[in-house]
């Protein structure tokens, strides 16, 4: 099944409670997906600076002194904020790929969930409330988020095999269906190499969406073109820096309404995922089309 | 008339008060407040109760109805009124996909849009769309109507058996053995009683009719090689 729950903020004042919004949105969708949970939080944003977001199941060996580590390996200065199993490694701009390669030979196990200017990703095993209390997710202010509730059917029940994946800058994907093409677009992406983690088919749909803006398609494109190169079913609600889209496979029997205000878009796999949010009264409330691509941009 | 709040009293409460009610002739109204996009509400009747939703609902509302007439004052997820028996439903809104599937009688109003696979497989209900429908309508339809008053999208009628679809808008396109028929006397006499019990502000001669072409749906021996 799983629960998509999406948040885009048009008004600043919203900002500081979207984690608070977000975390009663994904709290409602733990019934369609109690296995795990995970959220991407577009954040503030500092000059010059890049964040990754790691993830450890060893996490106080795994984070003890590795800004230090990191720094050195890098000659630069890092600073790090460990939140649960989760860290996030702030180092100069330009730096991420540099960083990223040096995590692997600093700490073999850990995982990079996301690297950009402002995205922070949090994903783990459990239920959705539990998982955002881990990472105090309704503390976290934010121009827009995107949250998951899992219930798995391609691969095994693992932080790694929980959305969002995110493999590209600033970018993150969640996705309730199934894909059947994974597989082979796997191997064809891997050739070109972009870099796919996992044997999940959700990363296999982030992982064509990079791949195509990185061959200079917008985000809106990119969208296109799962219609036509992705087989199976999918509701996919995708985040970059600035932008949030969505779109639907053409048999489109995924569960998906969104609510449009002056304050806010949101997305939820039901109606119940939007109904405490604020002038939800007011808003205009539409099923997404089949085969159409929406999206907002800052 | 009843006020049920179905936040602060929860949804078994609800349907087990509800269905009470079944095999009496019991007229009562019942209000149910805060519904939240909740899902089955009001699913099981079996009485003439008249059921008012004040607000959107989730999946699943007014399942297997008989007798009851069920309002919603707001829209309504996946399912609405599946398999409905007799009785009334009524959306103010738009409906999610499949809004009365597999339905054997009684008459579904949906006075906004109503989405993909609307009356898939319908069996007898009667639905009236006031705006436009998705694709892949009334799949399989065996018997009863459906009347859109917008447009119909994709498949409308694939590999129906008998129901009944009329369609004053445009078609975006026609689902196998589905054909446009002829609008006879005896039709335009069925869509004015459906268009006046549902409230529907249109003429029957704005309509077209849709249909199967039994095609599909007898063995031909010159299709031996396909099966």
């Amino acid at each position: 099944m799983c629960g998509i729950v999406g948040l885009f903020l048009k008004d600043k004042t919203l900002e500081p409670k979207l984690g608070d919004m977000l975390t009663d949105m994904l709290i409602t969708m733990t019934d369609r997906g109690p296995d795990s949970a995970g959220i991407a939080i577009y954040g503030s944003e500092a000059d010059g600076r890049t964040k990754l977001t790691v993830q450890s199941d060893a996490p106080d060996a795994a984070f003890d002194g590795l800004d230090g580590a990191l720094a050195e390996a890098l000659s630069t200065d890092v600073s790090i904020r460990v939140i649960d199993t989760h860290a996030v490694l702030d180092v100069p701009a330009g730096k991420g790929e540099e960083a990223r390669a040096a995590l692997a030979e600093l700490r073999p196990g850990m995982r990079v969930m996301s690297a950009g200017d402002t995205i922070e990703i949090y994903k783990e095993v459990g239920l959705p409330e539990k998982v955002a209390e881990r990472f105090n997710v309704r503390g976290m202010s934010g121009t827009h988020g995107i949250g998951h509730t899992r219930m798995a059917t391609e691969s095994a029940v693992t932080t790694e095999g929980a959305h969002p994946f995110s493999t590209g800058s600033d970018q993150c994907l969640v996705h309730n269906g199934s894909l059947s093409n994974h597989n082979s677009l796997r191997r064809k992406l891997q050739r070109d190499g972009v870099r796919i983690e996992s044997q999940n088919d959700t990363e296999v749909g982030a992982a064509y969406l990079t791949w195509k803006m990185q061959h200079g398609a917008t985000l809106g494109e990119a969208l296109e073109g799962t219609l036509e190169d992705l087989d199976g079913f999918f509701n996919f609600v995708v985040g970059t820096k600035d932008g949030f889209g969505v779109v639907r496979d053409p048999i489109a029997c995924k569960p998906a309404v969104m609510a449009e205000t002056d304050q806010y878009v949101a997305f939820g796999s039901e109606y119940r995922a939007l109904v405490n949010l604020p002038g939800i009264e007011d808003a205009r409330v539409w099923e997404p089309e089949p085969a159409t691509v929406y999206f907002w941009n800052h | 008339m009843q006020t049920y709040d179905l936040e602060a009293n929860g949804l078994r409460g609800l349907n087990s008060a509800l269905q009470e009610l079944n095999g009496s002739s019991n007229k009562t109204a019942w209000e149910i407040v805060n519904p939240k996009g909740s899902h089955a509400i009001a699913v099981g009747l079996n009485s003439p109760v008249e059921v008012t939703v004040k607000g959107s609902t989730g999946y699943y509302c007014a399942g297997m109805n008989q007798q009851a007439t069920v309002r919603v004052e707001g829209s309504v997820g996946p399912g609405v009124a599946e398999n409905m028996m007799s009785g009334t439903v009524i959306v103010e809104g738009d409906a999610s996909q499949y809004a009365g599937a597999t339905g054997h009688g009684g008459l579904l109003v949906i006075k906004g849009n109503a989405s993909s696979r609307c009356g898939i497989s319908m069996k007898g209900i009667d639905i009236v769309v006031h705006g436009n429908i998705g694709h892949m309508c009334a799949f399989m339809g065996q018997a009863g109507n459906l009347v859109v008053l917008g447009d119909a999208g994709d498949a409308l009628g694939d590999s129906c058996y008998e129901a009944r679809f009329f369609v004053r808008g445009s078609v975006k396109s026609l689902g196998a053995d589905c054909i446009e028929k002829e609008m006879r006397p005896e039709h335009i006499e069925i869509l004015k009683d459906l268009l006046a019990r549902a409230g529907a502000d249109a003429k029957p001669e704005e309509f077209k009719r849709y249909g199967s072409a039994r095609q599909l749906y007898n063995f031909d021996v010159d299709n031996a090689q396909a099966y």
